[in-house]
């Protein structure tokens, strides 16, 4: 399915991650968004809210997170395709709805600006601490696909991929930014609509009687449905069976735990988005993500002018995390270097995948500004050695 | 004989689910023709649930269905075959 | 007098709304909410609603399970959440008569700011607030309308905060139908429901039901029963009374009745008036 060319601003543009943020969603086909005022996300719900009457779409400012996080999910069930836009604390507060998500397996976009923390931290400043968050923040056993951009381009781009996951997975997708690419204005480049692919929505072709909600289908992901078309479906985020019945016996939670894990976890070669360079004969692989990245791969280049063997490899789809690609690395290379702006969070997983076989390095930061390339190749140099 | 009230065209029949009842009494209070009791028998659940007393007529009124939270009863009208008479009351 | 039987059985009237391979229910001997599911479903027949467009949304607690038991598209959301997800989808899919079925904590404690906030926005969701004065599916908790005096899990030596006036905190939010019935008063819930049904906005009714195992147990008030019939012997029907007057005290007199019955644009009209105002008159400005 293409993307309706009355949502696609097809141009070129001069637009910050924010903005180009929500004419990815647009372009995807949302046509309902909630939200409520966090710096530095505003700006997304705040061009929605101007576009959404002209291009057909509902734009409500909730009274808090909470009430966001979930009325984006009444909208998908009432056949709209829905986002909503937050930061840290506000995303701390969307987590219990997450979890809701990630249960009745509804398809929807939550996009966390990232921003200082811990709590009200550095509302105006970039901060990439909410990425573990994102995997495990809600309570209980799930899984999600979480897309990290490190452009204003990548945002619209992989917004739209973000929406199409999320609907072949029938699974929520967080759409980590930070403030750095959020607010940094650049040339976005938007195709003509018929460029764009969209994953049109898995509704059944059953019939009533003949359709239970949570059957999965050959992939283990089950066809949807939304209200008022005569299914007289039954959700509930309590452990449920095919029927979508509550049904709170070991038995049933073993089932649908493990269905709603493995439907991504055993899909890990088809997601995967890395961007990668000099890998070839790479001694030394610097790991970084959205903002970072920038910095980053400023580094490894300078470390190439200075004939290092250096690589780069860029998560641009986070979690699922690319366990692979590092631990075919970690046969080879001397050392990862991952640079994040928080105190360890993505390194861990590649120590975990690394198992030992190459050496892992944090460069950490506390937030608030980035890396400076020279520490960067800094560290890199030391470690080449 | 002319002040006899003319016999009622419907009666009412009650259903009541043995087994689904729990003995809640809603149905025995609120019957406006207090037709219903708790019987001294269980069901398989351990509640006494009710029985139609004998010699009262239900009418059909289905107050115990919209009060019984279990539904496990309601009631229905029937129509009542009435015999022809000549101005006086007709034969129960 | 012969009476004809019918011919075959007949069925409880409220059988076609109830996901019968579900019975039985939970609730307790005496609970009230089942009560008020047959009011619904007679509500549903006399308003002659398409019953593929009506949709239930409730809440976590005793009467949130109401979703699961009614045969409609129905949700068991989050705790206190049912009126933003009803919110949500209703603005996604107008045709809906979207009712949110939840009970007095989910609603006005974990709910209170959604509460508010969908009154004040005149969202067109009909909330039927199921009040037994307590928190029962997790105990028997205090809930913010448990009567001062009362005893509860949490507070043992008697519940101590002024509770909310339900009618009074939805009138001044902005609901624009506002009634409150027993679970006794099952014709007059019925008509509420039908009107609330056909009501453009928030329609909110309080319907006040025992909680045998957990309210009325503690506080000594006894069964099921009992409690009925206490509302059917102090509650007093004033219709149009103010709803600052409807406080409630333990084992006094409750004032029920039809309370706020008016119009004003529902959430979608008034976003399309205000669009339209000032899309309009941009464009008329540009030419």
């Amino acid at each position: 399915m293409k993307a309706d060319p009355k949502c696609v601003l097809t141009g070129v543009h001069f637009l910050d991650g924010d903005q180009a943020c929500c004419e990815g969603a647009i372009a995807a086909g949302a046509n309902f968004a909630a939200g409520y005022p966090i710096t530095p996300s505003t700006e997304i719900v705040e061009r929605y809210a101007s576009r959404a009457p002209k291009v057909g779409s509902v734009f409500l400012q909730m009274e808090d997170e909470l009430a966001s996080s979930i009325a984006i999910q009444g909208a998908v069930w009432g056949g709209a395709k829905a986002f909503t836009v937050t930061s840290g604390p506000g995303f701390s507060l969307m987590m219990e709805h997450i979890g809701f998500a990630a249960m009745t397996e509804t398809p929807c976009v939550f996009v966390d600006v990232q921003r200082g923390g811990p709590s009200t931290g550095l509302p105006t400043l970039p901060g990439q601490a909410d990425v573990m968050q994102a995997r495990w923040g809600s309570h209980g056993d799930y899984e999600i696909i979480a897309l990290c951009p490190n452009s204003p381009q990548e945002c619209f781009d992989l917004m739209i991929e973000a929406f199409n996951l999320s609907e072949q997975y029938r699974v929520p997708v967080m759409f980590m930014m930070d403030e750095g690419v959020g607010h940094m204005t650049e040339k976005v480049v938007i195709p003509a609509a018929d460029a764009i692919d969209v994953f049109p929505r898995r509704y059944t072709s059953l019939p009533p009687e003949e359709y239970f909600p949570y059957r999965p289908g050959p992939d283990g992901i089950p066809e949807m449905v939304k209200a008022g078309d005569g299914y007289q479906f039954h959700i509930t985020g309590l452990t449920h069976d095919e029927q979508g019945y509550p049904a709170m016996t070991w038995q049933e939670q073993e089932k649908l735990v493990r269905r709603l894990v493995e439907k991504i976890r055993l899909d890990g070669d088809r997601l995967k988005r890395n961007e990668t360079f000099g890998l070839e004969d790479a001694d030394v692989v610097v790991i970084a993500y959205g903002i970072s990245s920038r910095v980053a791969l400023r580094a490894v280049q300078l470390a190439r002018e200075q004939e290092l063997k250096v690589g780069f490899l860029r998560p641009q789809m986070l979690w699922p995390f690319p366990e692979k690609a590092i631990r075919k690395l970690a046969h080879r290379v001397k050392a990862f270097v991952v640079v994040e702006m928080n105190y360890g969070q993505i390194v861990y997983e590649v120590e975990r995948c690394a198992a030992g076989e190459a050496r892992t390095v944090l460069m950490p930061h506390g937030g608030g500004t980035v890396h400076d390339p020279e520490d960067i190749l800094k560290v890199i140099s030391e470690v080449a050695l | 004989m002319a002040n006899q009230m003319p016999a009622p065209k419907f009666q009412g029949r009650v259903y009541i689910d043995w087994d689904r009842c729990k003995g809640c009494g809603f149905c025995v209070d609120f019957c406006p023709t207090k037709v219903l009791a708790l019987s001294e028998e269980f069901n398989a659940h351990g509640y006494h649930p009710p029985y139609l007393l004998p010699e009262k007529t239900c009418t059909g009124c289905d107050l115990c269905g919209i009060y019984c939270p279990d539904f496990a009863i309601f009631s229905v009208r029937v129509p009542v075959e009435t015999e022809p008479s000549e101005g006086g009351s007709s034969e129960s | 007098m012969s009476a004809s039987l019918p011919d075959t059985q007949p069925t409880n009237p409220v059988i076609p709304f109830l996901r019968t391979d579900r019975m039985p229910h939970i609730w307790c001997p005496g609970c009230g909410i089942g009560t008020t599911v047959n009011c619904f479903a007679r509500a549903l027949v006399e308003s002659k609603l398409p019953l593929d467009k009506v949709a239930v949304v409730s809440g976590i607690g005793c009467t949130g399970r109401v979703a699961g038991y009614v045969k409609l598209d129905s949700f068991h959301t989050t705790h206190g959440r049912a009126i933003p997800f009803a919110t949500g989808l209703k603005l996604a899919n107008p045709e809906l008569t979207v009712v949110v079925y939840s009970g007095d904590g989910d609603l006005i404690s974990i709910g209170g700011n959604h509460f508010i906030h969908a009154a004040r926005r005149n969202a067109d969701l009909k909330v039927i607030c199921v009040n037994n004065f307590i928190y029962g599916m997790t105990g028997g908790q205090v809930a913010p309308t448990t009567p001062v005096g009362a005893l509860a899990t949490t507070s043992p030596y008697g519940a101590y905060e002024r509770p909310f006036n339900l009618p009074f905190l939805a009138e001044s939010s902005g609901a624009v139908y506002v009634a409150r019935w027993t679970a006794f008063h099952v014709r007059h819930i019925t008509r509420s429901m039908v009107k609330a049904f056909n009501k453009k906005g928030f329609a909110f009714i309080e319907i006040i039901a025992p909680c045998p195992t957990l309210y009325q147990r503690r506080n000594r008030l006894g069964t099921g029963l009992e409690a009925m019939q206490f509302y059917k012997q102090k509650s007093v029907i004033k219709n149009g009374a103010s709803t600052k007057d409807l406080d409630i005290s333990f084992q006094t007199e409750i004032v029920v009745g039809e309370f706020v019955n008016i119009e004003r644009p529902t959430l979608r009209q008034a976003m399309d008036l205000q669009l339209q105002r000032t899309l309009a008159s941009r464009s008329a400005a540009r030419k």
